[in-house]
C-alpha cells in the first residue's frame, strides 16, 4: 500500500514529522518499506502565465517569451516547442535552485537577456524523460510557489502490510491507526447521501449469500466519460501507485484508496435483464478487462446477468460489460457496484487464476462490511462532479445472516500480565482499547480479577479471541516498552549421546582428513539421479525453479560431482569434498523416504603439490581409507566388511559395498569406488573420480569402549610370504590367516602385495605380518613357529597358496 | 732426567698434532696405557737409588698428570669440533614448507549452525529435526494457516508432483510435530533446510533456518525478548541494540520482527543495512493458542514462545559475505576461507 503523506494528513494530522510518522508506523506493525519525497528538492520555481511568444532574432529553435509571475512581466528565452500564449508553466526565477543543483540567474541567450528559465517536468525531477515545457493546470494563479501549487512537499510512503491488516488498505484505516498511535482525532471527510434524481434501478439477486452477503447497486444515467479526470485526482492516484485510466475507473480507484472499498462500474447498456451473484458452473467462460479469457471453476464467485458471467466477483470485471470511453460507443449510463464479498469466497481464487488485483487483495483480507453505503455515496458524489449524470436510488440486497459477526471477545487482565510478563496499568489498557475502536466493558470477579468485554469493529477481521486483544494492547503499548526477562528454567538433566554417532563427529573427522564440506541443493537435474541411481524412483517437483533443479536427489553424488565439475572449470586441479544431507526416494505407494547420508568425492592429486611428496593421483584406497576412518568412529570392531559388488554409478572392477555385519544380519551401509567409466565419459571428465557414500542410520550405533587389558609379556612377530591366484581376495587371505592364527593373535597386517611379470598375470604374492602374544607368559619360539606353520597350512589348503 | 723432558716434549707434540679422537686414544694407550712409555718410566723408578727415587717419582707423576690433563682438553676440543661438523652436515632449510595433507574444512553454514546449537544447548535446549518433504497439514494447517489464507502467498511453495506433499517452507512444522509428541516443558531448537520458489540476488531456492520453541507454565513475551536479545548478543559477540516490531505470523500472537543494530556500521547507516542502521534478523512471537490446542497442549495452562531465523542471513552478517548465492555455489576459493 502506497500513500501520500499529505493526503493522510487531511484525515489525521498528528504533531510529528514525516520521519517520525514513518518510524511510528513501522513500530506499530505497519512496516514502511520506503518513504520518498514526491519531488526532489528545488526552490524559487513559481507558476507563471505565458503572455507573448515571439521568435528569437538569431535562433530558429528559440523563442522569446513574456511571462507573468504575479510580480511582473519578465522576458525569458525558451527552447521548448510546445510553449504557447496563455499556458501556465513552471518558471524558475533568477535565484532559483533546480534539483540537479543548477543556480538560475540572468543569462543572455544568443544576445537576448533571459530572466530565469521556464522548466520541463524532467528539469524539476518530476518526470524521467524530456517532453517539452511542463504544462500546468490552467486555473493556477501566477506567482504561486510551484511546490505549493502542485503540493510537492509530500512524502510517498510505501507500507508492507501483513495479511491480517486489511483494514489499513485504505487511507481511512491508516488514518484511524495513526490516530490511535498519537491519541489524536481523525477528521473524516463529510460524506452525505446523494439524493436520487431518477427512479431507475437495476434488479439484483444473490444466489450465493455466503459469498456475497451485501450488494449495493446504483444506476447513473447520462454520464460523459470522454472528459478527463481532474488533475488533482490523477496526481493522488499516481502518488499512490495507480495509473489513471478513465474518469469512472479513476473515481472507483480513488474510493478504493480513500476508504478501502473496491467498487466496479458496469456499462448499463451492456447488462442484460438483471444481476445475479452466484458461483460459476465448471467450464463457464469469462473474458476479463485485461483481455484474458478464463475457463472458470465452480468455487469462483461471479457477477452474472441474463447472458452469463460479467465479472469475477471481487477480483476483476469482464471486458464486455466495462466502461467504454471510445467516442463512437462511449458509455452513457452506468451501473455502480459496491459489495461486501466474504474473504473466504475470494481468498486464493485470484491467485489460482494467476491474477492479483487491488480488489482481490482487499477482499481476501477483509473489507469493512459496514462501509458499502458510505463508499457508494462517496463515489456517486465524485462521479457527478466529474462525469455528470442523473443518479438513481441505491439498491441494497443483503443477507444479514451471512454478514460476518462482530465477535465478542474477553480480555482478562491477569492473562494479559501473564502473557506479556508485566502489568500494564488498567487505565492505560482501557484507553488503548477505546482508541482502537474496541470500547471495553469491565467486569470484576473476586477470583479471576478484572476482565473486559469488547466487540470487534466491522473493519477488523483479526480480532477473534483473547490473544488477538493481547497483541493489540502490546502493539499499541509498544513492544520496546515491554520488560526483558529470561525464562525460569526447571533444570532437567538430559542424556548424552555416547552410544550414538552424530553428523558433527563425522564432519570433524572428514575435515581433519582433508575433505572440504559443501552444501548443494536438494533438487538436481533428473539425468544425474538416473546416472547414479537408476534403480531409485525420484520425487519430482511440480513447480521446479528450472529443469536442472527438477528432481529431489536420490544420491549425494550428483551434487558432489557438479561441484567438482564447476571447480574444475575454475582451474582447480584437485578436490576432496564431502556433504552430509538427505536423499529422497519415492516408493511404490508414492511415499517419500528421506535418508541421511555422508557422501564424498576425491579427484586429482592425493595431496596438494609439494616439493617433498610425490605427485600421485588419488586411487580407490584413498577413498576407502577415508571411509575406514569414519567407520572407526563407531568403535564397532570387526563388523565392517568391504565386498566387491557392483553399483551402476561405479566402476565394476573398483567398487565395494560396505556392510555392517551383526547378529541381525548384514546391513548395507554404503559404497566406495571409482566412478563408472561410462558415467565419467557422460560427464566429460578426463580423469578418474572416486566416490563414497555411507548411510548415517547404519553408522549411528556406537559402542562405549570397554577396557580389555593387555599382556605385559613380549610379543613375537613373524612375516609370512605367500604366492597365490590373483583372484583370491585380500579379505579372504586375512580371514583365513586370522581363523588359523589362534587365540594369541594380537595383530595381523597385510603389508605387501606384489604382482608382476615374474609371477605371471594370474598370480600375485602377499606378505602378512603376524604378531602373537600370550597374556600370562612369554611365548616360546617353538609355539610361534607351530602357529605360523598352521597359518601357512590353512592358506595352502584353503586358498591354494604357496609359501615363498 | 733428560729422558723425561724429551718424553714430555714428544707427548705434547703428539697431542697437539692429533685431529681425531681415535688417534688421541692411541696416544693415551701409547704413553699412559699399561705398556705405555710414561707407565714404563714409573715402573722404572724402583731401579733408581733411594735418594733419587722420591724426586724422580714426583717429577714423573707431575708430568703424567699434566699430560693427561692436556690430553683430556684436547679430547674435549676435538669432540666439540666433531659435533660442530656433524651439525653442519645435518643442517637443513627449515624455511621450506612442511609435509602435510591437504586441509579440509566445514561449510560456513555448518559452522554457524554448530555455534547456534552450542549456544542453545548450553542453555538447556534440545535439538529436534523433522522431514524436509512435508504435508500441507504440518507446514500450514497445524500452524494456523488454512488453505487460501493470504499468508500462503508469503510462502512460495515447492510441491511434489501428484499429491499433497511439499517441501517445507520453514522449520516451523517441527514445532507442531514436537508439541504433538511431547509434554511441556519443551525447550528445543529445530535447525534445517527449507525451500521456497525464489531465486535472485537475495534469495536461493533452498536455505537454512533455525526455529526455537519454549513451552512451559508462565512463559511470557518478556521472556521471549530476553532470550532473543541474549542470543543475538552471544552470537554477534557484541552488545547490540535490538528492537521488536509488531508483525504477523499466523502461528504466533503477539508476533514480532526482530531488528538488530547493524553489525557493520553499529547503527550509523551503511550499505549492508540499506542506511537504516537496523538489520531484520528474525521473526518471533508467543505461540498462538490455536497452535497449542491443535497439538494437544492445554493453552490455558501453558504458554510458549517461538522464534525463527535464517542461518544464511546470520552467516552473511557474521562472515561479511555480501552475496547469498556464494553459499551454494561451493566454489573452493570461497569455502577455503572458512577453514
Amino acid at each position: 500500500m502506497k500513500i501520500s503523506e499529505r493526503w493522510l494528513r487531511e484525515w489525521v494530522n498528528p504533531p510529528v514529522t514525516a520521519t517520525e510518522l514513518v518510524a511510528q508506523l513501522s513500530m506499530a506493525g505497519l512496516e514502511v518499506d520506503s518513504a520518498e519525497p514526491a519531488a526532489p528538492a528545488f526552490k524559487g520555481v513559481v507558476v507563471a502565465a505565458v503572455v507573448t511568444v515571439d521568435p528569437h532574432p538569431d535562433a530558429d529553435k528559440l523563442r522569446v517569451c513574456q511571462v507573468d509571475d504575479g510580480l511582473g512581466v519578465h522576458t525569458v528565452v525558451c527552447g521548448a516547442p510546445n510553449v504557447e500564449v496563455g499556458m501556465r508553466v513552471p518558471y524558475a526565477r533568477p535565484g532559483a535552485v533546480l534539483p540537479d543543483g543548477t543556480h538560475i540567474g540572468q543569462a543572455k541567450l544568443r544576445g537576448v537577456a533571459s530572466a530565469g528559465m521556464l522548466c520541463g517536468a524532467d528539469e524539476l525531477g518530476l518526470a524521467s524523460v524530456r517532453d517539452g515545457l511542463m504544462a500546468l493546470p490552467g486555473g493556477l494563479t501566477p506567482g504561486l510557489d510551484l511546490r505549493e501549487a502542485l503540493e510537492l512537499d509530500d512524502t510517498l510512503i510505501e507500507i508492507d502490510l501483513t495479511p491480517n491488516r486489511g483494514d489499513c488498505l485504505g487511507l481511512r484505516g491508516l488514518a484511524r491507526e495513526v490516530g490511535v498511535l498519537n491519541d489524536c482525532a481523525v477528521l473524516e471527510p463529510e460524506i452525505k447521501p446523494v439524493p436520487a434524481r431518477i427512479d431507475d434501478t437495476f434488479p439484483v439477486t444473490i444466489s450465493h449469500p455466503e459469498g456475497c452477503p451485501r450488494y449495493l447497486g446504483r444506476v447513473i444515467r447520462g454520464v460523459d466519460v470522454t472528459g478527463s479526470t481532474p488533475a488533482w485526482m490523477m496526481e493522488r492516484l499516481r502518488r499512490c501507485g495507480l495509473r489513471p485510466i478513465d474518469p469512472v475507473v479513476d473515481v472507483t480507484n480513488y474510493v478504493l484508496l480513500e476508504l478501502g472499498q473496491p467498487m466496479h462500474a458496469f456499462d448499463l447498456d451492456r447488462l442484460a435483464d438483471r444481476i445475479d451473484v452466484r458461483l460459476a458452473q465448471p467450464g463457464e467462460k469469462l473474458t476479463l478487462l485485461d483481455g484474458s479469457e478464463l475457463s472458470l471453476r465452480d468455487d469462483t464467485l461471479l457477477i452474472t446477468d441474463a447472458s452469463g458471467p460479467v465479472a469475477m466477483a471481487g477480483i476483476m470485471g469482464g471486458e464486455f460489460s466495462g466502461i467504454s470511453t471510445d467516442p463512437a460507443a462511449a458509455t452513457r449510463d452506468i451501473f455502480l457496484e459496491c459489495a461486501f464479498f466474504s474473504p473466504l469466497a475470494i481468498a486464493g481464487r485470484a491467485r489460482s487464476y494467476g491474477l492479483h488485483t487491488d480488489a482481490s487483495h482487499r477482499y481476501e483480507r477483509g473489507v469493512d462490511f459496514d462501509l458499502q453505503h458510505m463508499a457508494m455515496e462517496r463515489a456517486t458524489a465524485l462521479l457527478l462532479e466529474i462525469v455528470g449524470g442523473e443518479p438513481g436510488p441505491v439498491t441494497e440486497t443483503v443477507d444479514t445472516g451471512s454478514l460476518p459477526t462482530r465477535m465478542a471477545v474477553t480480555l482478562r487482565e491477569a492473562r494479559l500480565a501473564k502473557l506479556l510478563g508485566m502489568r500494564i496499568p488498567t487505565e492505560t489498557v482501557e484507553a488503548m482499547l477505546e482508541r482502537l475502536g474496541l470500547p471495553p466493558v469491565a467486569t470484576e470477579d473476586s477470583d479471576a480479577g478484572r476482565s473486559w468485554q469488547v466487540q470487534a469493529p466491522s473493519w477488523r477481521f483479526d480480532i477473534e479471541r483473547e490473544a488477538d486483544l493481547i497483541e493489540e494492547v502490546a502493539r499499541i503499548y509498544g513492544y520496546d516498552n515491554i520488560e526483558v526477562t529470561l525464562p525460569a528454567s526447571r533444570m532437567q538433566l538430559e542424556p548424552t549421546l555416547v552410544r550414538q554417532t552424530d553428523a558433527d563427529l563425522f564432519r570433524a573427522q572428514l575435515a581433519a582428513s582433508g575433505q572440504q564440506e559443501i552444501l548443494s541443493y536438494s533438487f538436481v537435474e533428473p539425468r544425474l539421479n538416473d546416472l547414479f541411481e537408476p534403480g531409485i524412483q525420484a520425487a519430482s517437483l511440480a513447480n521446479p525453479i528450472s529443469s536442472d533443479l527438477a528432481a529431489m536427489r536420490t544420491s549425494l553424488w550428483p551434487g558432489l560431482v557438479k561441484t567438482w565439475i564447476s571447480n574444475r572449470n575454475r582451474q582447480q586441479s584437485r578436490a576432496r569434498l564431502f556433504e552430509i544431507g538427505r536423499t529422497f526416494a519415492l516408493d511404490a505407494e508414492g511415499a517419500v523416504t528421506e535418508r541421511g547420508w555422508i557422501g564424498g568425492l576425491l579427484a586429482g592429486s592425493r595431496e596438494p603439490e609439494s616439493w617433498n611428496q610425490p605427485a600421485l593421483e588419488v586411487d580407490f584406497y584413498d577413498a576407502r581409507g577415508v571411509v575406514e576412518s569414519l567407520l572407526a568412529l563407531t568403535r564397532a570392531l570387526n563388523v565392517w566388511q568391504f565386498r566387491a559388488e557392483k553399483h551402476p554409478g561405479l566402476h565394476p572392477g573398483q567398487s565395494a559395498a560396505v556392510y555392517r555385519c551383526g547378529e541381525g544380519g548384514d546391513v548395507l551401509a554404503g559404497w566406495v569406488g571409482r566412478m563408472h567409466p561410462e558415467v565419467q565419459a557422460e560427464l566429460d571428465l578426463p580423469r578418474p573420480v572416486y566416490l563414497f557414500a555411507l548411510a548415517l542410520d547404519v553408522l549411528e550405533a556406537r559402542e562405549v569402549p570397554v577396557h580389555r587389558g593387555f599382556s605385559r609379556f613380549p610379543s613375537m612377530r613373524r612375516d609370512i610370504a605367500i604366492e597365490l591366484d590373483a583372484n583370491v581376495s585380500g579379505a579372504a587371505v586375512i580371514d583365513c590367516a586370522r581363523q588359523a592364527a589362534g587365540e594369541h593373535l594380537v595383530d595381523l597386517c597385510l603389508f605387501d602385495v606384489y604382482a608382476g611379470d615374474r609371477l605371471g598375470p594370474e598370480r600375485r604374492s602377499i606378505a602378512l605380518g603376524v604378531t602373537l602374544q600370550h597374556p600370562d607368559r612369554t611365548l616360546e619360539d617353538g609355539e610361534v613357529t607351530t602357529r605360523v606353520d598352521a597359518i601357512v597350512a590353512a592358506l595352502e589348503s584353503q586358498l591354494g597358496a604357496i609359501r615363498r | 732426567m733428560q729422558a723425561l723432558d724429551e718424553l714430555i716434549e714428544r707427548v705434547e707434540a703428539a697431542i697437539d698434532a692429533v685431529n681425531d679422537e681415535r688417534d688421541l686414544e692411541q696416544i693415551r694407550v701409547t704413553y699412559f696405557g699399561k705398556k705405555g712409555e710414561v707407565t714404563a718410566l714409573l715402573k722404572g723408578l724402583g731401579q733408581l737409588p733411594n735418594d733419587e727415587r722420591r724426586a724422580a717419582g714426583q717429577a714423573i707423576n707431575q708430568a703424567r698428570d699434566r699430560l693427561q690433563a692436556q690430553l683430556e682438553l684436547r679430547r674435549s676440543v676435538l669432540a666439540a669440533a666433531q659435533l660442530d661438523s656433524r651439525i653442519a652436515a645435518e643442517t637443513i632449510d627449515v624455511t621450506l614448507p612442511g609435509r602435510r595433507s591437504g586441509q579440509g574444512g566445514l561449510h560456513p553454514h555448518t559452522q554457524t549452525m554448530q555455534r547456534i546449537e552450542t549456544i542453545f544447548r548450553n542453555a538447556g535446549y534440545g535439538v529436534a529435526t523433522g522431514p524436509e518433504v512435508e504435508t500441507e497439514y504440518y507446514n500450514f494447517q497445524a500452524l494456523n494457516i488454512p488453505a487460501h489464507h493470504p499468508a500462503r502467498a508469503m510462502h512460495d511453495t515447492f510441491y511434489l508432483e501428484g499429491g499433497e506433499r511439499l517441501l517445507r517452507t520453514h522449520t516451523s512444522p517441527v514445532q507442531a510435530r514436537v508439541m504433538e509428541r511431547s509434554e511441556p516443558p519443551i525447550r528445543i531448537i529445530c535447525p534445517g533446510k527449507v525451500y521456497r520458489v525464489d531465486s535472485d540476488m537475495t534469495h536461493t531456492p533452498m536455505f537454512h533456518q533455525v526455529e526455537g520453541l519454549v513451552v512451559d507454565r508462565d512463559i511470557s513475551f518478556a521472556d521471549l525478548k530476553g532470550t532473543v536479545i541474549d542470543f543475538l548478543r552471544v552470537f554477534f559477540e557484541a552488545e547490540l541494540a535490538v528492537r521488536f516490531r509488531p508483525s504477523y505470523f499466523p502461528f504466533t500472537e503477539p508476533s514480532a520482527e526482530v531488528d538488530v543494530e547493524c553489525v557493520h556500521c553499529r547503527g550509523e547507516g551503511c550499505r549492508v543495512c540499506s542506511q537504516s542502521g537496523w538489520l531484520e534478523v528474525m521473526g518471533c512471537g508467543m505461540v498462538h493458542p490455536r497452535v497449542l490446542e491443535m497439538s494437544g497442549i492445554d493453552a490455558e495452562a501453558y504458554t510458549g514462545f517461538a522464534f525463527g531465523f535464517g542461518v544464511d542471513r546470520l552467516s552473511m552478517l557474521y562472515y561479511s559475505v555480501d552475496d547469498l548465492r556464494l553459499f551454494y555455489e561451493n566454489d573452493l576459493r570461497f569455502l577455503a576461507q572458512f577453514r
